[in-house]
């Protein structure tokens, strides 16, 4: 089934807001506002109240890789450590706790790091294609709205787009 | 006279193409300043290689003088790079959203400035060929480095820290290097293209974008205290007169964010007067930098009364005479610049017809730079000079080997530091665009509606607005 993805590019973020909200209050039948990504120059500062809060794992990831750090330098260097007992310690501790918490501290922040960039690098779909609909226009100063359409949604998607003052109209069908 | 840090009107098109402008055509000075950095940079690399020849005696350092520059200049490269985590990460948090037109050259500083320092320990060492030693890996003999050593410390600080701010750097510019994609040709499109990471500015990317800065800003801090701690205990962890100190960590740590903020207020300048970028580096910004300096000095200061007030009050006899030494010994001169300039000088941030002066400012900035690097110097030198063995008591002066490769780390930091101007968008554009839009659909209102006196006057938001116009 083929399947039509449009997008709109909007002067501001108020038409563009306002053609979202007309979505959300089902302008369009068989469209919702889990179809609009929205495409912009900078985030938004009240986004999540137009889209609704769709979440992110990052902040998981960062917990997950800071713990893992954590542990896996401590335990990395306490194993290291044990092979010096083959070797005379002159009454000194072999595991030693300070300087094996200074380590695993800094473990902790180097694995939270590159477990939070992994994160991102998925979760915001980076490395990926680039969509065909992709406008420089929204690097510059323009907002997109663009949904994922069956065919006979898209005439009425289009004309809710008219209605805010939609400066252009791309579409793209994808098989 | 200026009172606004940006002007709200500029239009979000002519950001692009004002940053976009200063990464093109360089004019010749340019050219003259990369060709300086250079003639700087192989003075070192000839001065390393005559030290790599030869061995460690051409550059005085000996017992008990094993450390000397080397050691001053890596504290200061170190100290440096906290100026990228001052004004994007701690400034970021709290939301002072007037870091926004020169946090991305300070995250650039901090980076190059630890790819800086990173030589020092190297060069150092003498045989080069070594530097291997310190990494733990798994060989056949057994032999792990002493993890109880605080040298050992610092080579995964620095480099947890090296590759954090790298990243910090990175992530944040990639919403700009897609502006640069969507411009570019040639090599520079290819190029762009690869580390845009196929950034298309949709909400999924945005939102998570969000939560990655400022996790790895909350991540940066800690490290950042931690990294100059680190450095910091390579001193206090030793028994030495003058290093045994309690309150060395904190003074390392306020020394570190006041050079950072000094180097900020030089290359400021710099940039805004060679890529006139005076609507983004405006002098309200530069005062606030100014003010935030002129408090990190006073908390340093604060903290070298602090350290002579417990010297002089106290019952270490030798660390006492270390003290009366530096007052009026041979190193006085150094050690008096030191404080006029890290002490004294700041107070013309003070004034408010100074801090908006650019050339006067530029100057004070130099030399809060030098009174900085001049403490680390007296930190390191004096006690190797004054020990505890009155047979080993000498003076110790730098070799040309050392000043050369001193003075070539300038040089290398600065070369960075213009390719990085000139392949990479110095000011962040989507962030500056964000500070626009933001003071001018909610600030604005804000003082609008307090400041809404009559009731005839139009009511704030009723014109009609467009983001690009």
């Amino acid at each position: 089934m083929k399947r039509y993805y449009v997008m709109g590019l909007f002067s501001n973020f108020e038409e563009a807001f306002a053609t979202i909200a007309d979505i959300r209050m089902h302008e369009v039948p068989g469209v919702s506002v889990d179809d609009v990504t929205l495409k912009s120059p900078i985030e938004h500062p009240e986004i999540e109240e137009i889209l609704g809060d769709r979440g992110s794992p990052v902040p998981k990831c960062g917990l997950f890789g800071a713990i893992f750090g954590a542990t896996f330098g401590f335990l990395f260097l306490s194993a290291a450590q044990a092979t010096f007992l083959v070797q005379p310690q002159g009454g000194k501790a072999v595991i030693t706790l300070p300087a094996n918490i200074v380590l695993s501290y800094e473990m902790l922040i180097l694995f939270g790091v590159l477990s939070t960039v992994a994160g991102f690098v998925i979760s915001a779909r980076l490395m990926t294609k680039r969509h065909p609909l992709y406008s420089e226009k929204v690097s510059l100063d323009q907002i997109g709205v663009m949904l994922e359409l069956d065919e006979k949604n898209v005439n009425p998607v289009k004309d809710l787009f008219k209605k805010h003052k939609v400066l252009e109209i791309r579409e793209e069908v994808s098989k | 006279m200026q009172t606004k840090d940006i002007n709200e009107n500029i239009a979000w098109a002519k950001i692009n193409k004002d940053v976009l402008r200063s990464m093109e055509n360089p004019r010749a000075s340019y050219w003259v300043a990369i060709a300086a950095c250079i003639a700087m940079v192989s003075c070192a690399v000839l001065a390393e290689i005559y030290q790599y020849q030869v061995g460690m005696g051409p550059s005085n350092l000996n017992w008990p003088h094993m450390w000397d520059l080397y050691i001053a200049t890596f504290v200061f490269w170190i100290g440096m790079s906290h100026s990228g985590t001052l004004l994007s990460a701690i400034l970021h948090i709290i939301q002072a959203d007037w870091r926004k037109p020169i946090y991305r050259f300070a995250e650039a500083m901090t980076t190059f400035s630890l790819m800086t320092a990173g030589l020092f320990p190297i060069i150092h060492l003498g045989r080069v060929w070594n530097m291997y030693w310190v990494l733990p890996y798994v060989s056949d003999r057994g032999i792990w480095p002493n993890f109880r050593s605080p040298l050992v410390w610092d080579a995964f600080a620095i480099t947890t820290y090296l590759t954090s701010s790298a990243l910090f750097l990175f992530i944040g510019m990639i919403p700009d290097l897609a502006i640069c994609r969507d411009n570019a040709r040639g090599w520079r499109q290819k190029l762009y293209t690869v580390l845009s990471l196929g950034w298309q500015g949709d909400d999924r990317q945005w939102r998570n974008f969000r939560k990655i800065y400022l996790l790895m800003a909350c991540f940066l801090i800690p490290l950042a205290v931690s990294v100059h701690s680190i450095v910091s205990a390579d001193f206090a962890m030793s028994i030495m007169p003058g290093w045994h100190v309690t309150t060395f960590p904190p003074y390392f740590v306020a020394g570190a964010l006041y050079s950072g903020c000094a180097a900020i207020i030089t290359l400021f300048i710099i940039l805004r007067y060679f890529f006139r970028f005076d609507e983004y580096m405006t002098i309200p910004i530069l005062e606030k930098t100014c003010k935030l300096t002129f408090a990190i000095a006073m908390v340093w200061t604060y903290l070298n009364i602090i350290e002579f007030l417990s010297t002089w009050y106290g019952h270490d006899v030798v660390a006492k005479e270390l003290l009366l030494s530096k007052f009026d010994g041979p190193y006085a001169p150094f050690f008096w610049m030191m404080l006029f300039c890290g002490s004294v000088m700041p107070f013309a941030l003070a004034f408010e017809k100074l801090r908006r002066h650019l050339p006067t400012m530029f100057v004070v900035s130099l030399f809060l730079n030098l009174g900085m690097w001049l403490e680390r110097w007296m930190i390191v030198t004096p006690t190797l000079s004054l020990s505890y063995h009155p047979f080993a008591w000498d003076v110790m002066w730098p070799s040309m080997v050392q000043w050369a490769i001193v003075f070539g780390s300038f040089g290398w930091f600065g070369l960075l530091f213009l390719i990085f101007v000139k392949v990479f968008p110095s000011v962040s554009m989507y962030e500056v665009k964000e500070m626009v839009y933001h003071r001018r659909h909610f600030h604005a209102d804000d003082i609008a509606i307090e400041y809404h006196r009559r009731s005839n006057d139009p009511k704030p938001g009723s014109e009609p607005r467009t983001e690009g116009a």
